[in-house]
Formats: C-alpha cells, sequence, structure tokens
C-alpha cells in the first residue's frame, strides 16, 4: 500500500467537481460507504507514474460548518478520514464566492491543493487568474485547469505526486480573526491539544468549540476512542 | 479533561456574534484574494445584472420596489380578473334555467335538483368563476417574475428581517410558493436543510394567503372596501386592502417565527449560500401558457374533486331538517353567539368549519348558508352578492373580520396532512393547526371589541 494515496474532492455546487473527478478517473469508478456510514461517496482510481489515487468526490457544499448533512459528511471526510491531499475545486468565474470554501479547508487540513477550474470561461469572460501570487499568498500549491478541455491535468497530477511525496510541502495561510476571537483561541487552544494532540488542527478545534458546534463533538468523541485503541 | 468539558468551558468564553465573525472574515479574506489575484480586462461580463441588482437589492430602493412588484402583479390580476369573472357567473347562470327545465321535463324529484343544481352545479361554478380568471394571471405574472430572476433577490432581501427572528432567508421562497398553495408550499420547506428553521417555515407559511382565499379577500374587498370608487379606481383601492392583509400576514408570520425562535424553537439562525442566478429574459409564450394552462386545469381539478362533495354535502345539511331546523341551522344557531364576538356570525364560522377540506369553498358554502334562509333564490351576477350580505347584517367590519379570519385560520385539510407527512410527527402537526386559529380568534376579537368600544360602528 505505499503508493497509494486517498485524494478528496471538495468545491461548491457546479464549479465541474464532478466533471474534473469523471474526467481524472474515467471509468475506474465505484460508490462506497466509509467509515460504517450510510453516506455513499464516488471513489475512482487514477495511475500516475508507480502511483495509485485514489479519488473520492465529496458532496458540493458552500461551506463547511454543521448545517447540513452534506457539509458534515464533507466536512468529517477531511478532517477525520484524513485523506492524503484535499483538492479544493473552484469555480474561475466566480472566485470571490468560491474562495470562503477553499479557506474554511485550509484551516482544517495541511495538504492542500486549490484546483481553479472552468478556467476557459473565465479567460472568454476576460478573467485573468495570478496562480503564482494565489500560491504565495495561501501556501498550498494553486492550479489552473479546465476539466471539459482536460487541460492542466499533467502538472495537477505532477503536484498531487510531489506533495504525497513530500517533495512539495504546504503551508496553509493563517486566517487571523479579531482580537477577541484570536483571545479566545488562545485561552482554549493549548486545553485543545492536550486532548488531540497533534493529529488534528487545534486551532481549527478550538474555533469550532467556540462556535459551540455540537455535532462536531459526538464526531471528535468517536473519533478520539478510535485512535485512542489503534 | 474531556472535550465535553471544553465545550462548555469555550461556550463560556465565547459570544453569539462569534459566526457572524467568523464568515464575515473569510469573506474579507476571499475579496483581497480577488483584488490582489485577479485581473479583470474585460468590463463585468454581465453588467446588466451586476447594475440591476444593485438597485433591486439595494438596502434603500430593494423594499419599496418589492412592494410595487407586488401591488403590480396584484393589481393586474384584480383588474383583470374582473370582466372574465363576471362573464363566468353570468354564463353559468345563464345555463341554470336550461338544467332546471330539463330536470321539470324529466320529472326528477325535488330533492335530486336541489343536490345537483343548487348544491353541486352552483357551487361547482362559483369556485371556477370566481378562482380561474384570478389563478389565470396571477400565476403567469408570477411565473414571470421569477423565472426573469427576481425571486432569488426578493430572499436576499428578506434575509435580514428573517435572521432578525430566528428564521431562515430560504423562508421567503417557501411563502412565495405559499401564494399558489400552502400545501405546495409546506413540501418546498425541504429547501431549508436545518430542521429547526424548517419548522418555522411550515409552522408559518400558512399566513401567507393560497389560491384557495384569493377569490374570498378580493372579492370582500371590492365589494366593501373599494364599494365606494368605479372603475380603475376601484381596482387600486381593491389592491392596496389586499396588499394590506398580505403584509399584515406576513408581519404575524415574523412575529411568531420571533416567538417561537425565542421558546419552543430554540436556536440560531444557520448561514447558508444563496446564488443570484443572472437575470434571464424568460420565454414569455411558454410560461404564460405552461403556467396558465397547468394552474387553471389544477384549479378546476380541485374544484371538482373538493368542491363538489362538499358542495352537495351543505346543501344536505341545509335541507334536512330535525324538527322545524335543519341540521346546518343548529351548527349555525350554536356558533352564532361567539361568532357575533368576533364580529363575524354563525353562519361564517360554519362556512369556515365546513371548508377545512378546501379554502375555495368557504365562500360558497356561506352562500348556500345564507340563501338557505333568505328570500333570495338565484345569484345571477356578482352584484347581488352583495345584497344577500347586508341582507344578513353584515358591514365593512364584517368583510373585514372575516378576511383577516381568512387570513390566518388553520391551514386546510391538504396542507395539515402535508404538515403530519413532512414532520411525522401529530404534536407538530397540532401545533400548526392550533397556532394560527388562536391568532385568528384573538386579531376579529380585538378588533371588534375595540370598535365597539370606540363606537366607530
Amino acid at each position: 500500500m505505499g503508493n497509494e494515496y486517498r485524494i478528496a474532492l471538495a468545491g461548491n455546487p457546479n464549479t465541474g467537481k464532478t466533471t474534473l473527478f469523471n474526467a481524472l478517473t474515467g471509468l475506474r469508478q465505484h460508490t462506497g460507504n466509509w467509515a460504517g456510514k450510510t453516506v455513499t461517496l464516488a471513489s475512482g482510481t487514477v495511475a500516475y507514474k508507480d502511483k495509485t489515487f485514489h479519488l473520492i468526490d465529496l458532496p458540493g457544499t458552500y461551506s463547511l460548518f454543521s448545517n447540513s448533512k452534506d457539509e458534515e459528511t464533507a466536512r468529517n471526510y477531511i478532517v477525520f478520514e484524513q485523506p492524503d491531499v484535499t483538492l479544493v475545486v473552484l469555480d474561475a468565474t466566480s472566485l470571490e464566492r468560491n474562495f470562503n470554501l477553499a479557506l474554511q479547508v485550509l484551516e482544517m487540513a495541511k495538504n492542500v491543493v486549490i484546483c481553479i477550474n472552468l478556467i476557459d470561461m473565465a479567460e472568454e469572460q476576460g478573467i485573468h487568474i495570478n496562480e503564482k501570487l494565489l500560491t504565495r499568498k495561501l501556501g498550498v500549491p494553486v492550479i489552473k485547469v479546465s476539466a471539459r478541455n482536460k487541460t492542466g491535468f499533467p502538472l495537477l497530477l505532477d503536484t498531487l505526486d510531489r506533495i504525497v511525496t513530500g517533495k512539495i510541502e504546504c503551508h496553509p495561510m493563517t486566517i487571523t480573526y479579531s482580537d477577541e476571537i484570536e483571545e479566545q483561541i488562545k485561552k482554549m487552544e493549548p486545553k485543545v491539544k492536550a486532548i488531540i494532540g497533534d493529529r488534528l488542527s487545534s486551532r481549527w478545534v478550538a474555533l469550532r468549540l467556540l462556535d459551540g458546534d455540537e455535532a462536531l463533538l459526538d464526531e471528535l468523541n468517536k473519533y478520539l476512542v478510535r485512535e485512542g485503541t489503534s | 479533561m474531556g472535550i465535553d468539558q471544553l465545550l462548555s468551558e469555550a461556550r463560556e468564553l465565547s459570544t453569539p456574534k462569534l459566526r457572524d465573525e467568523i464568515v464575515q472574515q473569510l469573506y474579507e479574506q476571499s475579496r483581497k484574494l480577488c483584488e490582489h489575484g485577479i485581473r479583470y480586462t474585460k468590463d463585468k461580463t454581465d453588467i446588466r445584472t451586476e447594475k440591476l441588482d444593485r438597485l433591486l437589492t439595494s438596502p434603500i430602493f430593494g423594499f419599496p420596489i418589492m412592494l410595487v412588484m407586488l401591488a403590480v402583479v396584484f393589481y393586474i390580476t384584480i383588474a383583470g380578473a374582473n370582466i372574465p369573472s363576471s362573464l363566468l357567473a353570468d354564463f353559468f347562470g345563464s345555463l341554470e334555467p336550461y338544467l332546471t327545465a330539463f330536470f321539470h321535463f324529466v320529472h326528477a324529484p325535488n330533492w335530486l335538483h336541489g343536490v345537483l343544481v343548487l348544491g353541486l352545479y352552483r357551487g361547482t361554478t362559483w369556485v371556477i368563476s370566481v378562482m380561474l380568471p384570478p389563478m389565470a394571471i396571477f400565476f403567469p405574472t408570477f411565473a414571470l417574475l421569477e423565472n426573469y430572476g427576481y425571486l432569488p433577490r426578493v430572499a436576499f432581501n428578506m434575509d435580514r428581517i428573517f435572521k432578525m427572528v430566528g428564521a431562515h432567508g430560504k423562508q421567503s421562497l417557501t411563502m412565495a410558493m405559499g401564494f399558489g398553495c400552502n400545501a405546495a408550499a409546506v413540501i418546498s420547506t425541504r429547501i431549508i436543510e436545518s430542521p429547526r428553521e424548517r419548522m418555522l417555515a411550515i409552522l408559518t407559511n400558512n399566513f401567507v394567503p393560497c389560491n384557495g382565499r384569493w377569490g374570498t379577500l378580493i372579492l370582500l374587498a371590492s365589494l366593501f372596501m373599494a364599494a365606494n370608487f368605479t372603475g380603475g379606481v376601484q381596482s387600486l383601492v381593491t389592491t392596496a386592502v389586499i396588499i394590506g392583509i398580505v403584509m399584515f400576514g406576513v408581519v404575524v408570520t415574523f412575529f411568531v417565527s420571533w416567538i417561537l425562535s425565542k421558546t419552543a424553537l430554540k436556536g440560531v439562525p444557520t448561514h447558508y449560500t444563496l446564488e443570484l442566478p443572472p437575470y434571464r429574459k424568460p420565454k414569455i409564450f411558454d410560461t404564460v401558457i405552461r403556467s396558465s394552462l397547468t394552474k387553471s386545469w389544477s384549479v378546476l381539478v380541485r374544484a371538482v374533486k373538493v368542491a363538489a362533495p362538499a358542495a352537495v354535502l351543505t346543501w344536505v345539511f341545509a335541507n334536512i331538517y330535525i324538527g322545524d331546523t335543519s341540521i346546518l341551522m343548529y351548527g349555525v344557531q350554536f356558533l352564532e353567539p361567539f361568532g357575533k364576538l368576533l364580529g363575524l356570525d354563525g353562519y361564517i364560522l360554519m362556512a369556515f368549519i365546513l371548508g377545512l377540506p378546501a379554502n375555495e369553498i368557504v365562500l360558497p358554502i356561506l352562500l348556500m348558508g345564507y340563501l338557505s334562509t333568505g328570500s333570495l333564490t338565484e345569484v345571477d351576477s356578482l352584484v347581488d352578492l352583495k345584497k344577500i350580505f347586508l341582507d344578513h347584517g353584515w358591514t365593512w367590519l364584517t368583510a373585514l373580520n372575516m378576511m383577516l379570519f381568512s387570513l390566518l385560520h388553520y391551514p386546510c385539510g391538504t396542507t395539515l396532512i402535508n404538515i403530519y407527512k413532512e414532520t411525522k410527527s401529530k404534536k407538530w402537526t397540532f401545533v400548526a393547526f392550533a397556532i394560527p386559529t388562536v391568532i385568528a380568534i384573538i386579531v376579529p376579537l380585538v378588533i371588534t371589541q375595540s370598535a365597539k368600544m370606540l363606537g366607530v360602528i
């Protein structure tokens, strides 16, 4: 299993996430249950060099709070199943809205690739995206693709490859909040770290606790029991 | 120390505004990223959409424009429905003598003529002539606005208020649906993910007057509220009254949502993203034809399926005597004192009770009740209607009270069944019945008693 890796696809609805998934995996797909949940997620494989990437198509959501079942499913997968890379698919024609989700993923996971899809449409509309600058700002690779025209795939796969082999290290940007919230986080974070260790982002967990996210609490407890015994 | 303890500790530290600030910060960051990382060489592609949105969702003009849109839709409906309505009523009225003649010709017993012509025929044709024209105008007009992309903007404008009362912004979409049919709107609340806010939307949907209540509202408003005006002005006044009634329903919706979200359904509204699709010119012909045909058809089907049996039943109740009083009259006499207290009467309450299966049949039942005792035997035109009401001691206050009762009272049978199906709870279905009923009693009671005290009536 040394060269098999799990890549989770997250993104807003209507960003061509599933088109990208289909274009990458072709017919090598199946839908499977995960972690004993009744939620089914489509997954498929891509072979690249000597590696096999298992792509998991998470439900399309606008955010990753516990607003709905879909959001919880996507969130829980990214946080607790800890895929090797989380690929966030964004719509190039409405990035301002789409970045919201990307930033939320950056808060909860380290290995993230931002994949800006529908780049062909954006160029038609005169939208020019400086992916190098965005890469620097976000601290994770930003790659432009067009799933429909299958452009940008080699670079995307190569980037995934270099992340899982450790040739690229991600340093996702930290989103700073108001002084008041930062103060609260500072109080909570060490206590969170004492319980969950380094396995999850303690900053993110602290923030969610401050947000009073009870749905997350159950998942956290289950996760701790699972991890504690293994 | 466990995670659970940490959560309660976090709760102590945290403020209710936290989530808002988090979301705001996320959007602020997104905006900054785009400012630096994106360059536009063409002007914003959809300038029209951008400009329109700035106007239609503007904090200053958004609400007035919404009200004007609503008024225009209602005005077109009311002014446009007048003539076809009276034409249809005249047409059905002129057919009635032939039907009666036919029944005489075949020597049909009197009761059969009563059930079929005076009950079934009159009841059903009433529903068709009063309901069909407004629906055939309202729905296409509304569908045009919807297809143009205006409805999501309404949700956007209303979001702030809904949030203030602890409800979900998408509730305005389910309310818009309720203008057509509350039963369908209850199902449409599925678009709201959070169970708490969905329940709020279900419980308050009834305060938007549906299809079946338009006829009652429009008729009473034009007969009693706009009686001193003629022509286009009359339609304008009627529209203004209807808008007032609708706005009152909206205010009650907010009020009930607010009370519920502070008591039985406590909680903070969830965040959601509302996509504002680009404005699109709708296919006018397609929209008009499709929505008027399908809606008209469903009104007709409903008239036959629900109104017809109820009309027959009412006629039977009004004509079966125990002693020298009909069954209907027993009910009416029993309800009379309570009805008077609310500024209504026994007939009106009886009509609402018998009208539980469908709001469309409340007015026909009321008329049948009045006619079974009055001297008038035939309603040839809508003009005669007012005389029937006046003969039974109606004033503008009676009309206002009946309109308010109609707006606020319990949901119809179909809606209640759907509420049960959607909530899977007898308790919540009962609540959905009880809240409107209590409000529908309190509001006319207060109005009538204060009117009496002030001596305006």
